[in-house]
């Protein structure tokens, strides 16, 4: 790393009042100072043949809430893979930031320093409690030796209490996880994510299988998180992406189709085509 | 602070190392102090199996620790404790000096036997009590190393693992049944004479072991308490149930998983070892998959994932079995099989469900 990026990473103007807050775990020194936070850059994945993302262009800008449609097969879910390291593709390359190329960084190390995910399917430590999932998920040494002989400390806890709050989870924080409901695992799945400190959120799927409520919540909660943090959301909940979006990504056969504005989106004629029959 | 995390919560624990201390005081008293014609005497022949019981509670304790907690369901947990008890019958071999039935000083008998010019280059150190106490626990942490890593760095989990550690100690067997490899072959290991200097055969010498035994299952018992009660635990809990969901929190799980594989191989190389001296005899039949398979049952019968139900299993199951194979030899192996379908269907959660359940209804 050259001195002008880590004098830049640590006099960051977003976070003048970093050391405030409770164990920040961004060990990437990402430069945002062009406002892109994410930038995937033609990227092709293949499986078998079968093209799973076909030169893919897309570029986040920092706390950003952005959501990513498309029909089933789109390639929304190989992207967020390919994000987070689960997957190499075969073509293109992927930046956080301007300076660090994702492809070349393990997922761990992705995960670690800054892009957190949810699952589509909700995925929560069902064995453990509430508090005992949160406090695994921050921001903290993750090393065998590190967490065989932690202790939590008061900044740490009171981390997790202000993160049980945000997602509204107060009254379950000694419930085993496997027994909240859907809505309340999704929840808590959001606020692990919150507990790594991240710069970026990739939501996948968070209403599927939600009460009316509970999807109103979640939105209001996305809507919230988004400025302090940039928030991807792919999503098939029409409905749900109107009420929280600004800005839409509109990805088919793996590569974007259209993006802009809902109501932009809405009067694509490329987008009612592929979409014929559906609500948009 | 600590008794309090090691303890709380942990009922059965609690009364299982209270029994362990009251045998550990007990059956010294009741062998050695006791006299022999009172029906309060405990013979040396039942020192020695509960001795023996105890080792394998140990090995038991090494499996439910990275079964029940980690998800890793190792079927060649045989190869560890077969390798510690190699180690320990190394230095037993070398302590008989000249009183085998050649009278070589420097060589064992069936090295005389076999007419080997020179002790090999892995018997040395080995005459050395620090030396192999050392290898009892490297060798076979060292080989759970390696092996670990291959397999949890290429992510091999579930069903595909159990059958590789089946294959690792069918290949161990193998192996140790060559007369080439230098350990006895078939006949393996045996007619030790003495353990630092004490006669193997003395009745105090079996006392003292069993004491040791004892305390070998109660540490580890702590130990183990004591990883699945750090926050380190509760990531192997969520290694088990969410492996990505953890790796995507930042762990790198592999490490974990490699972490806690070592430990338990140490713990079962250890258990090996102990269990040598108070049988007298080390074999290739301790490689046999089907030994590494019954020991994982005994954690099943047990009661999985709680480090006491291990130790409950392993004597329940031994301690049927040598009722069975005295009082009725040909239906032990019907028993067995009854035991295991009976536990699976009416005791999912072991011995220990039996008192678990009125509990857990109680909570919220």
């Amino acid at each position: 790393m050259s001195a002008l990026q880590s004098t830049r990473s640590a006099m960051r103007r977003d976070r003048v009042f970093g050391f405030l807050q409770p164990e920040p775990d961004f060990q990437l020194p990402v430069d945002t100072s062009h406002g892109t936070i994410l930038y995937v850059d033609d990227v092709s994945v293949r499986f078998d043949g079968f093209l799973a993302l076909n030169r893919l262009n897309l570029s986040i800008d920092e706390g950003e809430l952005r959501c990513i449609i498309g029909p089933n097969g789109a390639g929304k879910t190989t992207m967020m893979d390919v994000i987070t390291g689960n997957t190499r593709p075969d073509e293109g390359r992927v930046f956080f930031g301007q300076n660090l190329d994702l492809l070349e960084l393990e997922e761990v190390q992705i995960a670690r320093g800054g892009i957190g995910r949810k699952f589509q399917k909700p995925t929560v430590f069902e064995a453990l409690s509430v508090f005992d999932n949160l406090e695994l998920s921050m921001a903290s040494a993750k090393g065998t030796w590190k967490t065989l002989f932690h202790r939590l400390s008061p900044a740490q806890r009171s981390r997790i209490d202000e993160v049980l709050e945000i997602v509204g989870l107060q009254e379950q924080v000694q419930r085993m996880a496997g027994a909240l409901s859907h809505g309340q695992k999704q929840w808590l799945e959001i606020g692990m994510l919150l507990m790594q400190n991240p710069r970026v959120l990739l939501v996948d799927e968070p209403v599927a299988g939600m009460t009316g409520d509970e999807t109103e919540r979640t939105a209001e909660l996305l809507v919230s998180l988004a400025g302090g943090h940039t928030v991807i959301v792919v999503e098939h909940d029409m409905a749900f992406v109107r009420s929280i979006a600004r800005r839409v990504t509109v990805l088919h056969q793996g590569s974007v189709l259209a993006e802009g504005s809902m109501d932009q989106i809405q009067k694509d004629p490329q987008v009612i085509e592929v979409y014929l029959g559906e609500e948009a | 602070m600590l008794t309090q995390r090691l303890f709380l919560s942990d009922w059965g624990g609690l009364t299982v190392l209270v029994l362990l201390l009251a045998l550990m005081v007990a059956v010294p008293i009741a062998n050695l102090v006791v006299p022999p014609d009172s029906p309060w005497h405990l013979s040396t022949y039942w020192v020695a199996l509960l001795g023996k019981f105890l080792t394998f509670a140990l090995l038991a304790l090494s499996i439910d620790l990275i079964w029940g907690y980690a998800g890793i369901l190792s079927l060649g947990h045989g190869a560890f404790f077969g390798l510690g008890g190699y180690a320990m019958g190394m230095h037993l071999t070398r302590q008989i000096g000249d009183r085998g039935v050649y009278g070589n000083p420097e060589l064992p008998d069936f090295m005389v036997f076999l007419s080997y010019e020179s002790l090999p280059w892995y018997w040395w150190g080995f005459d050395m009590f620090w030396f192999a106490m050392l290898m009892v626990v490297l060798v076979p942490g060292l080989l759970a190393l390696v092996f670990g890593w291959l397999a949890f760095r290429s992510r091999v989990t579930g069903v595909y693992f159990a059958i590789i550690t089946q294959a690792l100690v069918f290949a161990l067997m193998l192996a140790f049944f060559r007369n080439e490899m230098g350990f006895g072959g078939n006949n393996g290991l045996t007619d030790f004479k003495e353990i630092l200097g004490f006669s193997v055969q003395a009745r105090e010498t079996r006392v003292g072991l069993f004491v040791i035994s004892a305390l070998a299952v109660i540490l580890a018992y702590l130990a183990a308490r004591f990883i699945v009660t750090s926050r380190f635990g509760r990531v192997l809990v969520a290694v088990r149930d969410a492996e990505n969901r953890a790796r995507f929190a930042g762990y790198r799980v592999e490490h974990y998983k490699l972490w806690l594989f070592v430990f338990s191989a140490m713990l079962a190389g250890i258990a090996g070892a102990l269990y040598v001296p108070q049988v007298g005899i080390i074999n290739p039949g301790e490689f046999s998959p089907l030994r590494s398979i019954e020991a994982v049952l005994w954690v099943a019968v047990g009661g999985r994932g709680s480090l006491f139900g291990a130790i409950i299993g392993a004597f329940a199951v031994n301690g049927a079995k040598t009722w069975f194979t005295t009082a009725y030899p040909e239906v032990w192996l019907f028993a067995l099989g009854a035991l295991f379908v009976l536990v699976t269907v009416f005791l999912p959660r072991g011995l220990v469900g039996l008192f678990r359940r009125r509990t857990r209804e109680d909570q919220p």
